[in-house]
């Protein structure tokens, strides 16, 4: 039954019930509309000042759709040897990249969580410089690490160890600080040190945690590895963008297809792995 | 005949002993295999990454010169000259700072926006379409595997350089992110105010709008907020494939050693960052906390 299907004197006993609920509220009204008008203004906005012209876009859409006829049927010709080192090459640096960040993180974390670390100036110090080395993104590592070490994938490797030594760092130490305090005072009672403290009490804690996030990482490395090559920095990216510039479209769709399997496999395998070492799938 | 207690006790000590020796032992040995496949696994990684430990030992004092060269001269007598110097193309930066932050704003409302209408489309527990769920379900897959910056140069050459592939390219990744995530929330609703609502006679839209929206509506704007700043870092690196931002100029300077400009504009992308998420969580928690969650 629908309140528009009433009427007559039972629709105004209904309305005169439930005063509240039928009372339009004006304030909240204004608010959201004020809200969206804001959002909504600001995104024409950004259309505008961007320069997005519908007939710019249209003339784009019909040469993306040349563009995609010409991806099929996808193809390595000559190149498919290549590629696969390629693609070795982008795993390999997702791998690298995520262990030497991994490790790097794991006795720093100490030093930014709050219930190891005493000092306050220490703890800030690392957390900044966490803050520091995640707020700049993967592939502009890799432009300094190229200009450090030079091309090819080392510079990548680097690179990605370094924006990942931000997130796990931060990462970690909140693991340290949410680990139960029964644990450390457990092991404080028997008179341990803080070395002690810290390897019998706290990492047991938080060891399955930071390999679930060490895994979870690297899936997501194995992604961003996938472009690094394109400023030089090793891996498939590099045939990627030279295809792209040569506009050797089936060879850029079956590069695609090719990262596509890949991180299909490796979120694959990694999630068994994860399963298989933690016991219980851990939300991190 | 009698027992000796004291030798029961020891026998069970034994026997415990011997068990927790074989426990810690099986422990070992799955921890020493697994650091085994781990070595072997990055001993392979480091031969086809071309992982050379000369070059990286050499390398590595070049790391610390290099951010020493990139640090600008401010003397105490000069000061304000000084940074007047270091921030010598500061209004053009900063354009290309607020073109990058609108680069991932647009981008961001445009993902959010499809990838709202899509999500109920691959949920389960209201659309039962198995086959468009499936096709949808998969387009987003593809929309979140493929790297943003892959969709960035091919729009890069189908449009032509300039922020608007930038902001396609971030809109497609975002529909597919976005779209799963919308669609977990959806999926794990109570669905009594769904069936009250049909009973009415509500049709489907109806029953979005009265009975889904209003379960989810703060966790969609939340996981929106998050991506902007994922996105807000994507976009800052758009520009070295030319599709739009500050990246342009920070590619150029690091590519042609142009020292100080590479600190100063890699102080405003950090900053940027850094109030942009501040701003985000405060406000995800203003919402979260004002829908009591």
């Amino acid at each position: 039954m629908r309140l528009q299907n009433i009427d007559g004197p039972e629709r105004e006993r209904i309305l005169a019930s439930y005063p509240k609920v039928f009372a339009p509220d004006y304030g909240r009204r204004a608010a959201t509309i004020l809200a969206t008008a804001g959002i909504v203004g600001l995104f024409v906005f950004g259309l505008v000042w961007l320069g997005f012209s519908p007939s710019a876009l249209l003339r784009g859409v019909s040469r993306l759709g040349i563009i995609l006829q010409a991806m099929f049927p996808p193809t390595a010709g000559q190149q498919l040897p290549v590629y696969i080192t390629a693609l070795g090459q982008t795993l390999s640096i997702a791998f690298l990249g995520t262990m030497l960040a991994a490790a790097l993180a794991f006795p720093l974390a100490f030093f930014a969580a709050k219930n190891v670390a005493g000092m306050w100036v220490v703890r800030f110090l690392t957390k900044r410089s966490f803050d520091v080395m995640r707020g700049i993104d993967t592939l502009i590592w890799a432009l300094i690490f190229i200009n450090v070490v030079g091309l090819g994938p080392f510079s990548g490797i680097l690179a990605v160890a370094m924006s990942d030594l931000g997130s796990f760092g931060k990462l970690f130490s909140e693991a340290i600080e949410t680990a139960s305090r029964k644990q450390v005072e457990g092991v404080l009672s028997t008179g341990a040190s803080k070395v002690q403290e810290v390897r019998f009490a706290i990492i047991p804690q938080v060891l399955p945690i930071f390999l679930s996030q060490v895994l979870y990482y690297f899936e997501s490395n194995v992604r961003s590895a996938t472009v690094i090559g394109i400023v030089g920095a090793g891996g498939i990216g590099l045939y990627l963008s030279n295809e792209i510039s040569q506009q050797s479209w089936d060879h850029v769709s079956f590069i695609i297809l090719m990262i596509l399997g890949t991180v299909a496999a490796i979120d694959f395998v990694s999630a068994r792995v994860r399963r298989s070492i933690i016991g219980m799938p851990v939300r991190a | 005949m009698t027992v000796d207690t004291a030798d029961v006790t020891r026998q069970r000590a034994i026997l415990l002993l011997r068990d927790y020796k074989a426990a810690v032992r099986s422990k070992r040995i799955r921890a020493a295999l697994l650091a085994a496949a781990v070595l072997i696994c990055a001993v392979a990684a480091a031969w086809s990454g071309e992982v050379d430990v000369k070059k990286f030992v050499e390398g590595l004092p070049r790391f610390g010169s290099y951010f020493r060269d990139i640090m600008p001269t401010l003397r105490p007598a000069t000061f304000w000259s000084d940074v007047a110097e270091w921030y010598w193309n500061f209004p053009t930066w900063i354009e290309l700072l607020l073109e990058t932050l609108l680069v991932a704003y647009v981008g961001t409302l445009t993902g959010a926006t499809v990838g709202f209408a899509l999500c109920f489309l691959t949920s389960a527990n209201i659309f039962r379409n198995h086959v468009v769920a499936f096709v949808v379900k998969r387009t987003l897959e593809f929309c979140r595997t493929v790297p943003d910056i892959v969709f960035a140069l091919l729009f890069v050459y189908a449009i032509g350089l300039g922020p608007v592939p930038g902001v396609l390219a971030i809109a497609i990744h975002t529909v597919g992110a976005l779209g799963k995530q919308f669609a977990e929330v959806v999926e794990n609703i109570d669905l009594k105010p769904v069936e009250g609502l049909r009973s009415t006679g509500a049709n489907w839209v109806e029953q979005i709008r009265f009975a889904v929206l209003p379960q989810v509506m703060s966790n969609f704007v939340s996981y929106v907020l998050l991506r902007f700043e994922i996105n807000v870092r994507g976009a800052t690196v758009m520009g070295f494939v030319g599709a739009g931002g500050i990246g342009k100029e920070l590619l150029s300077s690091i590519r042609q050693f142009y020292y100080s400009d590479v600190s100063a504009i890699l102080l405003m992308v950090i900053a940027t960052v850094f109030v942009i998420d501040l701003l985000t969580e405060r406000l995800r928690h203003r919402l979260l906390g004002l829908t009591g969650h």
